[in-house]
Parts: structure tokens; C-alpha cells; sequence
């Protein structure tokens, strides 16, 4: 059973493929090891009988040509599954079940996968520590109290804690790369336009994205390969054409050139992110790549932009949670006070605060001041890039500015929530495609990442690097299983 | 136009100008919704041409409707306006029941059409009414409080249903102007089969601004917009309540307030809904769901192929063709049903008697049954042979009312019912002559009477020709034996 739980995808793939192992026997494992890790609080919501199910009839007479033939998946709860309840990690939405499937999680169930369930996340995915879900604080393997970062916390954790062999996530600001980067696991936010956006439930339309968790660089590119797919239902899905990811992966980057931005050079980042940094710059040049100084001077501009973008957008998506139609409704004597009662009950604190910084960045009067500004920033944010890519092929930058906290240790301070985002906003704020990946530890044992951000729609030149990355740093977790009971 | 046919407000040494400019909402004629594929049938069961789309659940997204985008474009040339090539889809957030996101998608700073023109035909003239613009934008759902006494009922089957705001120029000067401008947005639209221009459906209603001026002074008034008219009689009721309303509150030395009023159709008044200060902030921001919206020149100038002749070429078609009157025409041209009726029945008949049949007896069937003249009794085809057999002298234009008497009733063509009836005129000289000699041998007192100078008589031994024929004589030629006999 341990070994199981041990394997990669890619490895529990070939196992099944060769009838090595059954997907029965890889459920059962997984849905064991979950059981015992409830500590963890990574699930919102389980489907096991029904995966046990599904494992069964796929061993009877499953596909064994597909992608994911017979793997179990859980996955972030802001991926709507039909029939099963999809919260949002919200009490608004504590009791909605979707009669319909995002666009990215049916592609999983097309090429075999099995749903084990659904995983916690902050609310409406605003958060960088999972701790604004109205489902309770995730923990993170890593450490006793140690908050998995978010908004993906709950599949950041599952997957470290070898709960589910890999996941989805979804990235607005950061929030695949932070927590992979705080659990010592692999997370990449394919450019804008790649994954359907289709039956996520939205943060910031114009930033959201999905994109796959995974325990190594190959898992990543295989579970690209399954969610990529232009959707006629998303206006701003994109439809370029799509690498071959998986097989298309090569660890050659002699001849690369790599830019190192000297603006995330950041006042009180700790020497050992500072270091880590410096340590990818001398593993790149060893594996043959170009390093080269470069300057995206907006980058300062990134943080406080994307606090005006992503609220604003989300204060207008978030107004359909209005208790008219379906998730929670308070009561009232009129249609206002049923509206406000059902807010202010429905909605967490941060997602409020959200709402309303929003709400005002909108607002007559200040739409220009902030908004409209906000935006001239954006641009000029994507030109930095623009002209960065003219010499270089990636970006390599820490992904975060430290590592893992202790749980409460920021709740009281949204601006020092907000500035873990420091190196992942820009990203999303130009469109582009970027990867964390495991690159070391701090002093206590907690893992750090390294980010790469790629060009537009290339991919697959980002996983190349950090594939051979990947195999020269040889990272490992460790992990004790403290948690297990 | 001269001085005393112009609508003006006296008060009294005052006279004031109505300026009204028209917000106009028309629903785009089409199978689906503007961004989903739900379907627009009017009356269907409450909630039943709804989808994920339109009930804004989790995650849902809006795919623009190419056809209604064309729909827009199609507009847009009619009335004769620039065709934007980037226009842009916005929010326009505010909460209601029926209003499922939270948000109404609609055009703002950059709409799909800018601006163009309508032809007015007054009966001085013509009069140019400058468009503003024209956007796309969804319409909400229906808040039904009326059925339920403790709760508001809400149907989706409207949310998201594509409607053109037509938004004109304070080029209007009374309700008069106002009632040929809708018809004449609404004839466009029809021709062009991008709205059915049905106001009891709701397919077409109009936000009115109104404001008014001393004559001869240059700078607008303030005005206060009514909200949501949907009948053209409304809207004139409620300009010219307004447009008093507001001369009362000048001429006392108040001034008027900015301000969106209501119209009550029971009272016959506006009344305030909401101020200027109490205004909603709809924070518009461009929809980051939906990309810009970018038309290329093939798009618009394949659109452009597809423009039907329209009204006002139509009429100058008419009128130099046909020789008809510029009223004629105005009135044959104004609905695109009649103009084709017009122009079958006219294929092989007569043009001047189809021109007075038509505007004559047929329109005065139709309004007498309240029918379309789709829905006529008549075809143009039966009406076409009717009109051929008055010219061919078959039968009398009095018989021939008869026949089109029955054809009204019994759908059947004119040839058959003048010969199930007999109706068919006698013009045979012989015959009548035979008949006029009797009705002389039996009237010798009358003859006497005629040839003494009593040519009053005349008409009397008309009439008993026609008694004794049923009314089918020749009366070329009942006339004309007669005279001949007597003289």
C-alpha cells in the first residue's frame, strides 16, 4: 500500500497500463491514507463510494489506452462537478451541487480519471494561507500549524501529504505557484487562454486559470496535455496549438538564455530565498543555459494593480451570490434585507473586504484614479515582459518571498497576506505561463521554490527547463507522517 | 416648417419648445439569446427558455451570438450610421431579483453602431432625426408581483435576450414627431427583419427624455427621462403631461429637477422615481469574459449586401415608377407586407385603381377586423383579378364592391363568385335597349314630364333599368341608350 502512495502519476500509470496495479487497489490506497489524514483537513467534500465504484467498473473493462486510465483525483472545490456539491470553500455555496462539469475536470473523467473529491481552498479562492475558507484552516504536511499556502491550500496539502498522485489547482495571483512552492510540489499556471475557465467558479475572470499540481516536472506536463484544450464555451480560451508536453520533454537547455530580473531583488527578503535563488542561477549556468541580466522595471507597480484589478472584477462576479437562485439565503422583510443578510452571513470577512475594495475602485469618481490606472499598469507590466522575452527564452525568479508561516501568524495583516503574491501577480497580470518548482529548504525544513515564467503559449520550453532542473536539485520532502492517525 | 404648425407650450406671454430625444429598446429578432443559445419564443411557460447561461450559476460564461451581432450591423446600416469595427461588451452592475449576475451586459464608452440618421415624412416635408448611437446589451428577467400575495414570483425566460438600445438626438419637437419616428424605426426594423417592432410583446419600448425652452433660446432645459413607455399613445400622453408639467414649475419661477420619472397609464401623470442625487452608480467595466468585439470589412460589407430595398427608396421607387402621390406612396411603403401586397396585385392590374383599392376598401376591411394584412381574406391575387374585371368592364365598380363583400367572407376568388351569383354586367346593346324601351312604354308620364324640361328625371329611369337588370346593366351603356331614346 505504501508504495502505491509513493508513486508518481506518470509511474502509477505504467503500473496500471501493464496490470501491475488495478485501479481498485490505487483508490483503496489512496481513500486509506485520506481517512487517516482527516487532521489535514484537505477535503471539503469526499465521493469515495463512488470512486470505489468507478475503479470497479474500470478494472472490468476500463480504457486502458487513456491518458489517466483508472487514477484517482481529487480536486480543488472550485472546479464545479456535476451532481457533486462544488462550495467554492464558501458557506454561500455550502449547499450547491452543479448539475454540470467545468470544462477541465470533465476532460480528467474523459481520459479515465476517477474523482475522489473535492479539495479545500480559501474562499472563492482570495487567500494565500487557506485560512479564509469557511470549511476551517488547512494544515500542511510540512509542519504541525504550518499553513499549505493557497488558494490552492487544500491541494497543495493532499498532494504533499500523498493524499491524491496529483491535482488541479486554479491561479489567479498565485495561487497554485505559493502553496506548491510552501509544500515542496510542483505547480504551473499555463498561460491565460490555455484551460477552459468553464464551470470554475470565478475569483477575477481576467486572471483566473487552472493548471496542474503535481509531485515531479513530467506529472505536470502529462496532466497539461489532459486539461489544454481550446472550449468554444470560454470566449477567451485560446486556440494556438498545443504540444505534445508529456512526450515532447527534454532535459537539453544548452543554449538557453535565462533572464535573472534585477527589480525582484526585494528590501527584507531572508538571505536564504536570496540564496536559493542564486543557487538556480548556478545550476542553470551548469546545465549549459545563458544567464542574463534583466530589468522589468514596473514589476513594484504589480501588486498594488492587481489589488485593484482582481477585486474589482470579483466585486462585480461575486454579485450573482445574491440568495435569489441557489446557495445560502438568509432571510428578511424585504428583497434588500434578504440581500444583505444573505451577504453578510454568505461571505467571509476577506471576501468581503474584497467586495469592497472593489466596489469603490469602480465607483464613480475613483474608476480613473484606480481602475482605469490600474490597467495603463498592466499594460505596461506586459510590456516589461515583452521586451524582456526579445533576449531571453524564461524568467527565473524565487516564488516566493518566504516560506511557509505558522497558521494566525499573518491573518491580522492583509497587507503582509497580500505580498506573498509579490513574484506571482505579475504573471498573471501579463497572461504568461510560469512554473514552481521544489528547489530547496529553509532552517526549519520548509521547502522553497524556485519560479520560472515562460513566453506566452510556450510551455513546453518551461517544462523543459525545470524537467532538467528538476533532476540535477533531486529535491525530496521527507515527510514524517505526523499526521496520520 | 411654418410658425403655426410647430407644437409649442404657451403660458401666458411664454411659449415654450419640446426637445425629446428617445432611448428606444428593441428586442433583435432572433432564435437565441445574445450570449447563450436559450431560446426567445414570447409566452412560453415562466422559466422554461432558460439556461445555466441565463440563470448566472457558478462559473457559467457568455458566448456572444454572431447573428445578433449581425442583427445589430444590419440596424445599423438601415439608419444609415457608422459601423464601429472594435466595440466593447461592459457591465453595468446593480442587484435586482430578476437580474440573475448581479450585472447587466451592455455597451458603453464603445458601441457597435455610432451615428446616422432617420427620415421623418411631416406633412410639410421631410425632417432628418440624428442617432446618437445604437449597442447591444441583454435584457433582464421579469419580477411578477401580482400572484403570489407574500412573495415576488421571477421569470428568466427574457434574461439575456438580445435588445438594441437605439438612443436618437434631441432632434424631436412633439409628440406628433415622436409618434412617425417610432413607426418609421419600427418600418426599418420590419424591412429589415431585425425586430418585429411588437410593442404589446414588449419587442419595442422607449425610455422618452424630455425637456423644454423659451422659444428661440438656444441652450437645452433640463430633463427629466420617463422610463420604459411601451405604446406610442403613452409616450405622446406622457410628453404632453410633461412637457406642461414642467412649463407650470417655470412659469411659477421654480426650476426643473434632473430626475427619472415613471409614467402612470391610470392617472394619465408622471411621477418622480428617483433623483439625479439618488442616480445608481453602475460601476460599468469592460466584461473581461467577453473579449472586444472586432468586425472586419468582409463581415460588414457581406451585411451590406443583404440590405432590402428600405422604405424611403421604396417610396421614391413608387412615386417615380408608378406615378403614385407622395402620400400614396408614404402610406403603401410604411409597412413591408402592404408594400408587397401592392406590388403582387399590381403585376398584372391596373396601378390606380389597385393604389385606391387598397388604401380604400382593403384597409378599411382590415382595420375593421383589427387584421394584419397578412392575415387578409383576400390575396393580392384575388384582388389583382377583381381590379382586372372593373377594367375589362365585366363588372361595375358598384358590383364589384359586392363581389369584394363576399370575398371577404368566403376567401374565394372574384371570377367564381360573379358567376355562382350571376353578377356578370349585361352589355349587350341590344338587350338593354329592349329593357329601356320597356321602362319608357311603362312610365309614359315620366317621358312627358322629361321632355318638358325635367331632366332631374333621368336618374329615376337609370334606376329602374338597374332595378330590372339586378344592377348588372353597362351603365356606359344604360346611359347612353337612354339618352338616345328620350331625345
Amino acid at each position: 500500500m505504501s508504495d502505491i502512495i509513493n508513486l508518481t502519476l506518470s509511474s502509477l500509470i505504467n503500473k496500471i497500463k501493464k496490470k501491475e496495479l488495478s485501479s481498485q487497489e490505487i483508490t483503496n490506497a489512496y481513500i486509506a491514507r485520506a481517512e487517516k489524514s482527516k487532521d489535514l483537513n484537505t477535503y471539503i467534500t469526499t465521493d469515495f463510494e463512488n470512486a470505489i465504484e468507478k475503479a470497479k467498473k474500470f478494472d472490468e473493462k476500463g480504457n486502458f489506452d487513456y491518458k489517466l486510465p483508472g487514477v484517482p483525483l481529487a480536486v480543488k472545490d472550485l472546479f464545479c462537478t456535476n451532481n457533486l456539491k462544488t462550495t467554492a470553500g464558501s458557506k454561500i455555496l455550502s449547499n450547491f451541487t452543479p448539475s454540470y462539469e467545468s470544462t477541465v475536470t470533465q476532460h480528467l473523467w474523459d481520459e479515465g480519471a476517477i474523482l475522489l473529491g473535492k479539495l479545500n481552498c480559501d474562499e472563492f479562492a482570495m487567500g494565500s494561507s487557506n485560512e479564509t475558507s469557511f470549511f476551517g484552516n488547512v494544515e500542511s504536511p510540512v509542519g504541525k500549524k504550518v499553513v499549505p499556502g493557497g488558494s490552492s491550500g487544500g491541494s497543495a496539502s493532499a498532494l504533499a501529504a500523498k493524499l491524491t498522485p496529483a491535482t488541479i489547482g486554479t491561479d489567479t495571483g498565485g495561487s497554485i505557484r505559493q502553496p506548491a512552492s510552501f509544500t515542496g510540489t510542483v505547480g504551473l499556471k499555463p498561460t491565460y487562454g490555455s484551460c477552459s475557465r468553464y464551470g470554475i467558479v470565478a475569483f477575477a475572470s481576467s486572471l483566473d486559470q487552472a493548471g496542474p499540481m503535481t509531485q515531479d516536472v513530467s506529472d505536470a506536463a502529462l496532466m497539461l496535455d489532459v486539461i489544454s484544450k481550446y472550449d468554444t464555451k470560454d470566449s477567451t480560451s485560446v486556440n494556438f496549438k498545443r504540444g505534445d508536453y508529456f512526450k515532447s520533454l527534454s532535459s537539453n537547455i544548452k543554449g538557453k538564455k535565462i533572464g535573472i530580473p534585477k527589480e525582484y531583488r526585494v528590501d527584507g527578503m531572508p538571505k536564504e530565498i536570496e540564496s536559493l535563488w542564486q543557487d538556480g542561477i548556478t545550476l542553470l549556468k551548469k546545465l549549459g543555459a545563458k544567464i542574463i541580466d534583466i530589468s522589468l522595471p514596473h514589476t513594484k507597480y504589480a501588486l498594488p494593480a492587481y489589488y485593484i484589478v482582481a477585486p474589482a472584477e470579483a466585486s462585480s462576479n461575486l454579485a450573482r451570490y445574491d440568495g435569489v437562485k441557489y446557495g445560502y439565503r438568509s432571510g428578511g422583510d424585504n428583497l434588500i434585507s434578504m440581500y444583505e443578510n444573505t451577504r453578510s452571513e454568505g461571505f467571509g470577512d476577506e471576501v468581503k473586504r474584497r467586495i469592497m475594495i472593489g466596489t469603490y475602485v469602480l465607483s464613480s469618481g475613483y474608476y480613473d484614479a484606480y481602475y482605469l490606472k490600474a490597467q495603463k499598469i498592466r499594460r505596461l507590466i506586459k510590456n516589461d515582459f515583452d521586451e524582456a522575452y526579445k533576449s531571453v527564452d524564461a524568467i527565473l525568479t524565487p516564488s516566493t518571498p518566504s516560506s511557509a508561516f505558522k497558521i494566525g501568524d499573518k491573518t491580522n495583516d492583509p497587507v503582509s497576506m497580500y505580498l506573498n503574491d509579490i513574484f506571482t501577480v505579475p504573471v498573471n497580470l501579463s497572461g504568461l505561463p510560469a512554473i514552481s518548482i521544489p528547489a530547496g529548504k529553509d532552517k526549519n525544513n520548509y521547502p522553497l521554490g524556485l519560479q520560472l515564467i515562460g513566453k506566452a503559449f510556450e510551455e513546453q520550453n518551461l517544462l523543459n527547463i525545470s524537467y532538467s532542473m528538476e533532476k540535477e536539485l533531486s529535491f525530496k520532502n521527507n515527510l514524517q507522517d505526523w499526521w496520520i492517525k | 416648417m411654418s410658425k403655426n404648425k410647430e407644437y409649442l407650450i404657451k403660458r401666458g406671454n411664454s411659449e415654450y419648445e419640446v426637445i425629446i430625444g428617445l432611448e428606444v429598446h428593441a428586442q433583435v429578432l432572433s432564435k437565441s439569446k445574445l450570449f447563450s443559445d436559450s431560446p426567445t419564443n414570447f409566452g412560453a411557460e415562466p422559466n422554461t427558455q432558460v439556461s445555466l447561461v441565463d440563470a448566472a450559476f457558478p462559473g457559467m460564461l457568455p458566448v456572444i451570438n454572431e447573428f445578433c451581432i449581425k442583427q445589430a450591423v444590419k440596424t445599423g446600416i438601415g439608419l444609415n450610421a457608422a459601423i464601429n469595427k472594435k466595440s466593447i461588451f461592459d457591465r453595468k452592475n446593480y442587484f435586482y431579483a430578476d437580474l440573475p449576475q448581479g450585472y447587466q451586459i451592455s455597451q458603453y464608452k464603445d458601441p457597435i453602431v455610432g451615428e446616422g440618421s432617420i427620415l421623418l415624412d411631416l406633412p410639410d416635408g421631410e425632417k432628418k432625426v440624428g442617432i446618437e448611437r445604437l449597442h447591444l446589451e441583454q435584457d433582464a428577467g421579469k419580477s411578477i408581483h401580482d400572484i403570489d400575495p407574500l412573495n415576488t414570483l421571477v421569470d428568466l425566460n427574457r434574461s439575456g435576450v438580445a435588445l438594441m438600445e437605439i438612443v436618437s438626438k434631441p432632434d424631436l419637437r412633439s409628440p406628433e414627431e415622436v409618434n412617425l419616428y417610432i413607426k418609421k424605426l419600427r418600418s426599418i426594423m420590419r424591412y429589415l427583419g431585425t425586430c418585429d417592432g411588437n410593442m404589446q410583446e414588449g419587442s419595442l419600448r422607449a425610455d422618452v427624455n424630455v425637456s423644454i425652452r423659451k422659444t428661440g433660446d438656444k441652450k437645452l432645459g433640463t430633463r427629466c427621462e420617463i422610463k420604459n413607455v411601451n405604446s406610442i399613445k403613452f409616450m405622446q400622453m406622457a410628453i404632453e403631461y410633461e412637457a406642461n408639467r414642467q412649463a407650470d414649475i417655470l412659469e411659477e419661477g421654480g426650476s426643473i429637477d434632473q430626475e427619472t420619472r415613471l409614467f402612470d397609464t391610470k392617472k394619465n401623470e408622471t411621477r418622480s422615481m428617483r433623483s439625479k442625487e439618488d442616480a445608481h452608480d453602475y460601476r460599468y467595466f469592460p466584461d473581461p469574459d467577453l473579449l472586444p468585439l472586432e468586425l472586419t470589412e468582409d463581415f460588414i460589407s457581406k451585411i451590406k449586401k443583404e440590405i432590402p430595398e428600405l422604405p424611403d427608396e421604396k417610396k421614391k421607387r413608387f412615386v417615380d415608377k408608378f406615378k403614385l402621390t407622395p402620400y400614396e406612396a408614404n402610406i403603401l411603403v410604411s409597412d413591408i407586407e402592404t408594400s408587397k401586397y401592392f406590388e403582387n396585385v399590381i403585376k398584372d392590374s391596373d396601378i390606380k385603381l389597385a393604389t385606391n383599392w387598397i388604401t380604400g376598401e382593403l384597409f378599411a376591411l382590415l382595420n375593421d377586423r383589427n387584421l394584419e394584412i397578412s392575415e387578409s381574406p383576400i390575396s393580392s391575387k384575388n384582388l389583382s383579378t377583381l381590379i382586372n374585371l372593373i377594367k375589362d368592364g365585366t363588372i361595375s365598380g358598384k358590383i364589384a364592391k359586392t363581389v369584394f363583400e363576399i370575398m371577404a367572407n368566403e376567401s374565394k376568388d372574384p371570377k367564381s363568385i360573379i358567376d355562382e351569383k350571376g353578377l356578370k354586367q349585361q352589355s349587350d346593346p341590344k338587350e338593354i335597349e329592349k329593357i329601356v324601351d320597356d321602362v319608357i312604354k311603362e312610365n309614359p308620364k315620366n317621358v312627358e314630364l322629361f321632355k318638358s324640361g325635367k331632366d332631374k328625371l333621368f336618374g329615376f329611369f337609370v334606376g329602374q333599368v338597374m332595378k330590372k337588370t339586378d344592377g348588372k346593366a353597362n351603365p356606359k351603356l344604360v346611359n347612353d341608350i337612354l339618352k338616345k331614346k328620350l331625345n
